[in-house]
């Protein structure tokens, strides 16, 4: 019977009433009084020299009220990176400036060159074509090979060359690695691309900026999964407001998967603006402006080795990639290539050598960043097709050979420096064998070929590395951040409970599921919560929710600020019951003596905090609030065994998606129909990712696919119903709930099934395919069955 | 600009638009209905799915102007007199139809005008008839079983998890 309030059951989602309704309050629903709409006019070159910018004939258009280029953000700070990653020689990587407003050039197709503040947003759109431009066209360099060439054109003309940092991890393990691959019995290569992607969350991002002069207090609203972090970039390093004259709100947020963590110039130029004006400036992103403007993802070109010996035991891995930085540094860009991938790429095997080279490229493209997994969706792509390809190369099945390669012991330190605490793959294996039902592929490939069809079966393990941490590890890393999480836990006198957290919740739920984490520990009804989030003003401090963190790490503190909350309670229930304070259990709201049938209610003793006529004055304070910042010990570490069976059809090369199973590990678990949920929109990325996806640029810069007409997202009849299974439990040994995150697994992990699986439809037909690039479009696929 | 009248959710709204004016900036910007978002640029997503005489419409391929003198509905207007949830939007929160919650008032229209057509799809029709809706946090699996519920149609029989 499951259950129907606390942890483990899934009450239906309080945030729907107000989605479904029309009454959510996203960024763009924000209008004040007396607001200005800006319109970026954008480079429509991918690499050029600013040799003037005419505003005149603009300025007298209709409306206009201001018009900003570059040399009005001249003396203000640029827009900060947040990790400085060092190279394999212990220099810190090449970091170039990144302004709000171009200045002197312009390194990527959407750069914006000016910004026309006016009444409407119309008569700014029209403003900005009167602009007159003299920009001269420079080489581009686009191709990331092409770019570290000597003599290649230079995205930042201050810097040495293309190259951010060349990275080797772990530099001590090379020479070893070396030596095993000269020692292997047999050696898999595979050369591969992870495919550029945008991330695409369906609200475009918007910023309103406002300024009281009366205070000398800015405001801004933002389409943010982190405004504490804006706060503390744009207030410190850009616009030089101290936090407490700068309110930063991420209201209802339409979707992230992590493009919306990063600080962005329209945040900046809009607050900046609204004090240069005196009034409120508003921007809405268009579709278009957003593919040109939103940091993409992924973007790898890698070479991957993996050694075995005679019995087909990993001896050791090594891979070179290229990573795309873009034309900028964004917020985290530098960190995805290293410390979210390296540190990925032991997967779940007991491999006992590892050597990951990045080379970390400038281009003239749009900058990249973080997306969905950030990192581990590139390093289990690549390991998992690895090892496909090494047990197509052995003739032995790939089950069985992950099966053999397992870590089986926790904890376990792998060679690329992290500690898994738990988990058990051979039960994840075996519960998709039995979910997908793997007994009846052959059966299913059978009916499948009497249509003239090929089906094939791909399945693929992963491993996640959630909420990193701690702060003295990453920081030493280069993280220029803490990464805790805070929680201030306020209880009213009548009993009611506001969380104020600094995770925030833009899609996932929070406001359901993280009531129902007090509700457990208080013994009360999850109504008596409420979850505030996304305003800095109302929340002490945030790091904000990205990378599978929200409830390992924000629930934690919450947790922790809630086990404050109780302690003192006790401390007044004990009072109020002349006992001892070690006697008092909390249970079901109610107070009680050991032993004895005394006790006060939940609303009892809140009430005393608050009207502390009978009340231990001299030993604690009234009142019942409290605070607390939780700062993990370690990664969580989720893992988990996907399968997918696909059909294609030969004479077109369409693969169609028949069966999709997950089964996952994500230890605890608090709802299980909000996990389910975000596995389900994982798998719809992934497929996303491997069958349609994919940001193309030409050789001049252009971005060729910068539409939804252009850039193919998953639709609902891409995709079949799912089979999910998150059954097999290891909870997590050092956060007070057990749980590891699942909010980027369904990324991570389905890419390489959906590839293995086309590979081996393919391989029925006789076909001697070993790989193809994603996105597997029909003309990919078929150009690999004829070429 | 000119004046343009339609019935809004049952009322009769006026307003002055430009020729250029979109009906969902009207309904956005002018009514105050926020709830129908944009999504796009391009007519693909279908955040702003609204019905104009009864038929599901991209209010961000209409002028507002074509709309003069119709009858629209729009996701403000879904729920019953007292506030409950209609039969659809009930079960997009039963069976977590929706997480972000962007694209969901245009899923909810679509959803709506296919069952008024075929009030018992089937999970392919389903899918079809989404083509116009872009949802980018749910792979669909839910929106489709909230969509079978809704027509009546047991959805946990056909998609368990």
């Amino acid at each position: 019977m499951p259950k129907d309030h606390g942890i483990g059951a899934s009450p239906k989602r309080r945030e729907d009433l107000r989605f479904l309704t029309g009454s959510g309050r996203y960024t763009d629903d924000i209008n004040l009084r007396g607001q200005a709409y800006v319109h970026f006019l954008r480079s429509d070159m991918a690499h050029g020299k600013i040799n003037g910018i005419n505003t005149r004939m603009a300025e007298e258009m209709p409306g206009v009220i201001r018009i900003f280029t570059g040399a009005d953000f001249e003396g203000i700070g640029g827009l900060p990176c947040g990790w400085q990653v060092t190279d394999k020689h212990g220099q810190p990587m090449q970091e170039p400036g990144h302004p709000v407003l171009a200045q002197g050039k312009v390194r990527h197709v959407g750069d914006p060159i000016a910004a026309v503040v006016a009444e409407s947003r119309e008569q700014a759109r029209d403003a900005a074509e009167a602009i007159e431009v003299d920009i001269e066209e420079l080489p581009a360099v686009i191709d990331m090979k092409a770019a570290l060439e000597d003599g290649a054109a230079l995205v930042h003309d201050d810097l040495t060359s293309n190259l951010c940092y060349d990275w080797g991890f772990v530099e001590e393990n090379k020479a070893a690695v070396e030596e095993a691959f000269q020692k292997a019995a047999h050696v898999t290569t595979l050369e591969l691309v992870n495919n550029r992607l945008i991330a695409n969350p369906m609200e475009p991002r918007v910023a309103v900026g406002d300024y009281d002069r009366a205070d000398d207090e800015s405001t801004l609203y933002t389409t943010s999964q982190n405004p504490h972090v804006i706060r503390l970039l744009m207030g410190a390093f850009v616009l030089g407001i101290p936090e407490h004259k700068l309110r930063v709100v991420a209201p209802d947020v339409g979707g992230g998967f992590g493009t919306k963590i990063f600080h962005y110039a329209e945040e900046a130029f809009c607050t900046f603006a609204a004090k240069q004006i005196n009034r409120p400036v508003k921007w809405t992103a268009s579709r278009s402006e957003a593919f040109i403007s939103d940091a993409h993802g992924r973007d790898h070109v890698t070479k991957i080795q993996l050694a075995l010996d005679a019995d087909n035991n990993f001896t050791a891995l090594r891979t070179d990639t290229y990573a795309n930085m873009g034309a900028y540094l964004s917020t985290f860009a530098p960190s995805v290539p290293t410390w979210l991938h390296g540190t990925l790429m032991a997967g779940n095997y007991k491999t006992p050598l590892v050597y990951v080279n990045v080379k970390a490229v400038f281009t003239n493209t749009v900058p990249v960043d973080a997306y969905r997994g950030a990192g581990r969706p590139e390093a289990t792509f690549q390991l998992e097709r690895v090892i496909d390809k090494a047990a197509l190369e052995l003739g032995v099945d790939p089950i069985a050979l992950r099966r053999q390669n397992f870590i089986t012991e926790f904890p376990y330190a792998t060679p690329v420096a992290v500690e898994y605490d738990t988990g058990d793959y051979h039960a994840t294996m075996d519960k998709l064998e039995e979910i997908a039902d793997l007994k009846g592929f052959a059966a299913r490939r059978a009916e499948s070929e009497t249509r003239g069809r090929l089906r094939g079966l791909g399945i693929n393990c992963y491993i996640e590395a959630c909420g990193i941490a701690p702060s003295n590890l990453v920081g030493q890393l280069g993280a220029r951040a803490g990464l805790y999480e805070s929680a201030t836990v306020r209880v009213n006198a009548t009993g009611g409970l506001v969380v104020m957290t600094g995770s925030h919740s833009h899609g996932q739920g929070h406001e359901t599921s993280f009531p129902q984490v007090i509700a457990e520990m208080i013994g009360i009804d999850e109504s008596m919560v409420e979850i505030v989030h996304g305003d800095t003003s109302k929340v002490p401090m945030g790091m904000g929710t990205y990378g599978s963190r929200s409830l390992a790490v924000g629930g934690s503190a919450m947790v922790r600020a809630t086990e404050k909350i109780i302690k003192k309670a006790k401390k007044i229930a004990a009072h109020l019951m002349e006992a001892s304070e070690a006697d008092i259990e909390l249970k079901d709201g109610q107070f009680s003596v050991a032993g004895t049938d005394k006790s006060v209610a939940w609303g009892d003793v809140t009430l005393a905090a608050y009207v502390p006529h009978n009340y231990p004055l001299d030993e604690i304070e009234p009142g019942l609030e409290e605070t607390a910042f939780y700062d993990p010990a370690n990664f969580t570490y989720p893992s988990g065994a996907y399968a997918c069976e696909v059909e294609v059809d030969p004479a077109t090369g369409k693969v169609t998606i028949e069966r999709f199973s997950a089964a996952d590990d994500f230890g605890n678990i608090i709802n299980p129909m909000i996990v389910t949920g975000q596995v389900h929109g994982g798998i719809g990325q992934g497929i996303g990712q491997a069958l349609l996806e994919g940001a193309v640029y030409d050789e001049n810069g252009q971005l060729l696919s910068a539409s939804y007409m252009d850039y193919a997202m998953p639709r609902a009849s891409d995709v079949p119903f799912y089979t999910v299974d998150h059954s097999c439990q290891t909870p997590c040994t050092h956060n007070p709930l057990g749980v590891k995150g699942c909010g980027e697994a369904g990324a991570i992990g389905s890419p390489p099934a959906v590839v293995n699986a086309v590979v081996d439809a393919l391989r029925s037909a006789g076909k001697d395919i070993t790989h193809i690039d994603m996105p597997l479009s029909p003309a990919r696929v078929w150009a690999a069955m004829n070429g | 600009m000119t004046e343009v009248t339609m019935t809004v959710n049952g009322k009769l709204m006026r307003g002055e638009v430009e020729g250029r004016t979109l009906l969902v900036s009207f309904l956005r910007d002018q009514l105050g209905l926020t709830g129908t978002h944009v999504g796009c640029d391009t007519s693909q997503c279908g955040a702003c799915v609204v019905h104009v005489d009864g038929k599901a419409v991209k209010s961000c391929t209409m002028l507002a102007l074509e709309a003069d003198g119709a009858e629209v509905a729009t996701i403000e207007g879904q729920a019953d007199a007292d506030g409950s949830l209609n039969v659809i939007q009930q079960a997009f929160q039963d069976h977590h139809g929706l997480q972000c919650g962007f694209c969901t008032p245009g899923m909810v229209m679509s959803a709506a005008a296919l069952l008024k057509e075929n009030p018992k799809p089937t999970e392919d029709e389903i899918r079809h008839y989404l083509e116009g809706n872009i949802c980018r946090c749910t792979g669909y699996h839910n929106i489709v079983k909230a969509i079978l519920a809704a027509s009546g149609q047991e959805a946990a029989a056909i998609a368990a998890e």
